[in-house]
């Protein structure tokens, strides 16, 4: 075991566990975050994915003690009780059926966006193509992808 | 913990957080079930000492309907939502029916000892079937506060009006009153009848469809916001003071019996807790999750193979299949003389096609919470029958049913028989055994190896044209390998009663499927037949309920079939269907004919369709295009998809470019959510039609993740979807237009269209599911397509 320091959503968190745990379950288990989710522990699927240092990053393989820059959940996108323009995009597009999956369709699009504020549709298929929907909604995420990039869908 | 907290802190998301406090929901609940709330009996009702668990009485009207001091109202009912918006239809349709305003109601759902016993969900039954109480009783709400009206304004009934939870009296609107201010705060009271949960009613009739005005608009899901934001609590982020991890040990290899367990392998490791083990079954318990997977990895155990093969490599199933003697063969349905026809044809074509075991492998393995506290039992579950999980469990733990309660709490959809069933009673045990509270999660492995599959198929059919082209002998023999087909949540079939040794007596039969159609076809022959594998008990080949049971498999069979019987007549393939639906005049009360052929235009219509046999006549270049059609009804659901594909005749990639789907499932609810559902139901089946079979040797199960168990990605979207709501009822207009079902018809014909559209593209027919590109590649390397 050995103390490690997390800054996540704009906190500082200091834990002691053991430092090659998945930071998933530091996530979640220790911090009480409810966003990044597991789904197959293997980096397959991207329910998982948080994002550090502005990529997105699966965080169920990846170990705790690697974790250097500033880690954001899907709880911490809204600003000043803002939703991000991508959470607002899956609202007006209703994309989610069961919804278990979206955090990682989510933060895998934002990494996306922020360093392509302006995909095709061949980017975003491309982008996106990690992150898996067991409900199928991967139409309705593109077109809320395209809507929050301010194109007309 | 009481169930205030846990509706506070489980079932609420912030805003209705707010909403329950402001709206005084929070003093539902069994403690405070005197004051007001779900009606509920058995002794924790009248505050036993350990607060029993009741079941809610369906014959009360305060079990679905609560009416708050501040004029909002909460609704109870007895199903899940699997991520269709259910939840959001129910609301529409009771505050209709109650005349609240949709955004002043709030809904809780399918937690056993709360809500009244609809069975969770299933079979596509919630509108449907589930619709009709809570709009009876919702009605006999409204009829029972306008008498209270009345009396209390001195006006006859007649003489009020109703309009967002406000009773007025006509002569004079300033006289009012609100149903808050008649009953809030205050029980009904009022009896319903009816000799079971579905046929539950008041003395009210609902209202004609005419004057419906939430029913029929499209308000947001109100569970969406909480689940794009990462407020919502699901059933995986249950946590309980004492809550520890468990993990299974599964054999390795089917049908294997345990021999021993060193636990010595694991009692040294960091968090360690226990090793439960009874029978076959094992499972290792940690205090952190992390120090679970370890150990779970890390435990030695001596496992026996079984003397035989408990199954046939996949690659050899569909022989297997053909070879092997039926579990049960009834009589086939004979209508006309086939004999007769096949002999007289002027041609006969034949043809085979296969299905392989495809899994529900939903987003998230398998999970479940349980806490023992008191020496009774909590669950918190995404199961979608919860009812059924907690009845299940507690005769599987041999707890009365008093004891044990299910919470339902959103999670991962499967879409049917999931594993969801088997870690809820593993928690349970588990939890009983520690007397401490259990997590039980199963990991990605697990979920693709060991969760229920839909049944494999094979799939033979004949047809007869006469000298005109017509259809006029279907010879159809289905045979699915399905015997010992899982129930929900039985407690003596969940895998963890199967691997403590629990045998059945008489293994479920199974069910093989015919095809949905209102073809009319003179000479018909139908026979259905269903296999079992070497082993059928403990073993990862287990098959269970998956969205449209049976019905992508035998559609993709039937449906195919009727393309390529279609392109043997040299007909375009919507005309060759539109002469059998239009062949007969006979219909029933459904209307299922007319509807079938409304649906079917629509669609042509829709897509743009210029009629023309398959295949087209046009293939150069890399990428071929092609389109296909497919129509089935389920229930009185019908529906008729066109898949436009690009085949890449170099790679053998298939893209599903462009779907039209026409859609008739009578009354809609809520266009923009059904068009959503709808959605995903096709592209789910074009996973499967693309991309899902499991794989095994003859020892296990091979697919154990998503790249040995591939699924369909974005890059598979399409790029153009048509969703075509249609209503073909010969009166449209009718006040009594009945609601049908909507979450699985979509899936029936996809793969077939899908085939179809590869046939239009390539002139090669694939009969063998799933299209994937080295099987498409090869096929048309065999044709030189």
């Amino acid at each position: 075991m050995s103390s490690i320091t997390l800054r996540v959503n704009g906190r500082a968190h200091t834990v002691d566990v053991e430092p090659a745990t998945p930071l998933l379950y530091i996530l979640r288990n220790d911090l009480g975050l409810q966003g990044p989710r597991f789904g197959c522990g293997l980096g397959q699927c991207g329910a998982c994915t948080v994002i550090v240092n502005g990529a997105a990053v699966r965080s169920c393989i990846t170990p705790t003690s690697t974790v250097k820059g500033e880690v954001t959940t899907l709880e911490g996108l809204s600003q000043n009780g803002r939703l991000h323009p991508l959470q607002q995009a899956w609202i007006d597009e209703q994309v989610p059926q069961c919804g278990f999956c979206q955090n990682g369709q989510i933060m895998t699009a934002k990494a996306m966006l922020d360093k392509n504020p302006h995909p095709t549709d061949e980017q975003i298929r491309q982008g996106m193509a990690g992150a898996l929907c067991r409900c199928m909604t991967y139409y309705r995420i593109q077109a809320a992808i395209k809507r929050a990039a301010g194109r007309n869908v | 913990m009481n169930i205030e907290k846990i509706l506070l802190e489980h079932c609420a998301t912030p805003s209705r957080r707010e909403f329950l406090k402001t709206s005084g929901m929070l003093v539902v609940g069994v403690s405070a079930a005197a004051v007001v709330g779900p009606f509920v009996t058995g002794a924790g009702a009248q505050g036993g000492a350990r607060g029993l668990y009741p079941d809610p009485d369906y014959h009360q009207l305060d079990s679905w309907i609560v009416i708050h001091e501040d004029n909002t109202a909460t609704f109870y009912v007895g199903k899940t939502d699997c991520g269709q918006g259910t939840g959001t239809a129910f609301r529409q349709m009771m505050s209709d029916e109650l005349d609240i305003a949709y955004d002043k109601t709030t809904c809780i759902m399918g937690t056993t000892d709360i809500t009244v016993d609809q069975g969770g969900s299933g079979g596509s039954d919630a509108i449907q079937t589930d619709g009709w109480p809570m709009r009876r009783v919702a009605a006999e709400g409204r009829r029972v506060l306008l008498e209270m009206g009345s009396q209390r304004l001195g006006v006859p009934v007649a003489g009020l009006a109703v309009s967002n939870a406000v009773i007025t009296v006509k002569a004079d609107p300033s006289k009012k009153v609100t149903y808050g201010e008649l009953i809030g705060g205050k029980k009904f009271n009022v009896a319903l009848t009816g000799a079971n949960i579905d046929a539950t009613t008041g003395v009210a009739k609902v209202k004609p469809v005419q004057e419906l005005k939430m029913v029929g608009q499209s308000p947001q899901r109100y569970d969406i916001p909480p689940k794009v934001d990462g407020s919502l609590k699901w059933a995986v982020d249950v946590k309980l003071p004492g809550m520890v991890h468990a993990r299974n040990v599964k054999p390795p290899v089917a049908g294997a019996k345990l021999v021993s367990i060193d636990e010595s392998s694991v009692r040294n490791l960091p968090g360690f807790v226990k090793v439960v083990s009874k029978g076959n079954y094992v499972a290792v318990v940690f205090e952190r999750e992390e120090q679970a997977i370890a150990g779970a990895r890390q435990l030695k155990a001596n496992w026996q193979k079984p003397a035989d093969a408990p199954f046939p490599k996949s690659a050899d199933l569909f022989t297997y299949m053909r070879g092997a003697t039926p579990t049960s063969k009834p009589a086939p349905a004979i209508i006309g003389n086939p004999d007769a026809a096949f002999a007289g044809a002027a041609k006969v074509v034949e043809a085979e096609y296969e299905v392989p075991f495809q899994g529900h492998t939903a987003i998230s393995p398998a999970n479940a919470t349980a806490d023992p506290s008191n020496g009774q039992l909590t669950i918190y579950s995404n199961d979608m029958k919860s009812y059924g999980m907690r009845n299940g469990v507690a005769q599987f733990l041999g707890m009365p049913r008093e004891q044990v309660r299910v919470i339902w709490m959103e999670g991962p959809q499967g879409y049917g028989r999931t594993a969801a069933d088997d870690a809820g009673f593993e928690a349970a045990y588990i939890a009983t055994e520690l007397g401490r509270p259990v997590r039980m999660q199963w990991m990605r492995s697990e979920e693709q190896a060991w969760d229920t599959k839909g049944p494999a198929f094979v799939v033979k059919i004949r047809g007869a044209l006469d000298g005109q082209g017509n259809l006029v002998g279907f010879d159809y023999n289905a045979r699915s390998c399905d015997y010992n087909h899982l129930g929900y949540n039985e407690p003596d079939t969940v895998l963890i009663a199967q691997l403590m040794g629990k045998r059945r007596a008489m293994p479920a039969a199974g069910n093989s499927a015919f095809p949905n159609e209102m073809y009319a076809i003179p000479h018909r022959r139908t026979a259905l037949e269903v296999v079992g594998l070497p082993l059928i008990w403990e073993t990862p080949l287990r098959t269970g309920n998956l969205r449209d049971p049976n019905g992508p498999q035998s559609t993709f069979a039937s449906e195919s079939f009727i393309d390529e019987m279609a392109a043997a007549a040299k007909a375009d393939p919507i005309e060759f269907r539109m002469r059998m639906l239009t062949a007969s005049n006979t219909d029933d009360n459904g209307f299922r004919r007319a509807r079938s052929i409304a649906v079917l235009k629509a669609a042509a219509e829709k897509y743009g369709w210029q009629p023309r046999p398959a295949p087209n006549a046009r293939r150069t270049g890399d990428v071929l295009t092609g389109r296909g059609v497919s129509y089935a009804y389920r229930n009185q659901t019908i529906v008729a998809e066109i898949a436009e594909v690009e085949v890449n005749r170099k790679t053998g990639r298939v893209w599903v470019k462009r779907l039209v789907c026409a859609h008739d499932c009578g009354l809609v609810i809520n266009p923009e959510g059904l068009r959503r559902t709808i959605e995903g139901g096709m592209l789910h089946s074009i996973s499967r039609a693309l991309y899902e079979e499991v794989a095994f040797d003859t020892e296990k199960v091979l697919s154990v993740d998503w790249a040995s168990h591939p699924t369909l990605t974005h890059l598979d979207a399409p790029a153009q979807i048509d969703v075509v709501l249609v209503n073909g009822d010969p009166n449209p207009n009718r006040p009594d237009l009945p609601h049908y079902g909507a979450g699985e018809t979509s899936c029936k014909p996809m793969i077939a269209a899908v085939a179809n559209a590869i046939f239009d593209a390539t002139g090669v027919r694939m009969r063998r599911v799933p299209f994937r590109k080295e099987r498409v590649l090869a096929a048309l390397n065999t044709a030189n397509a």
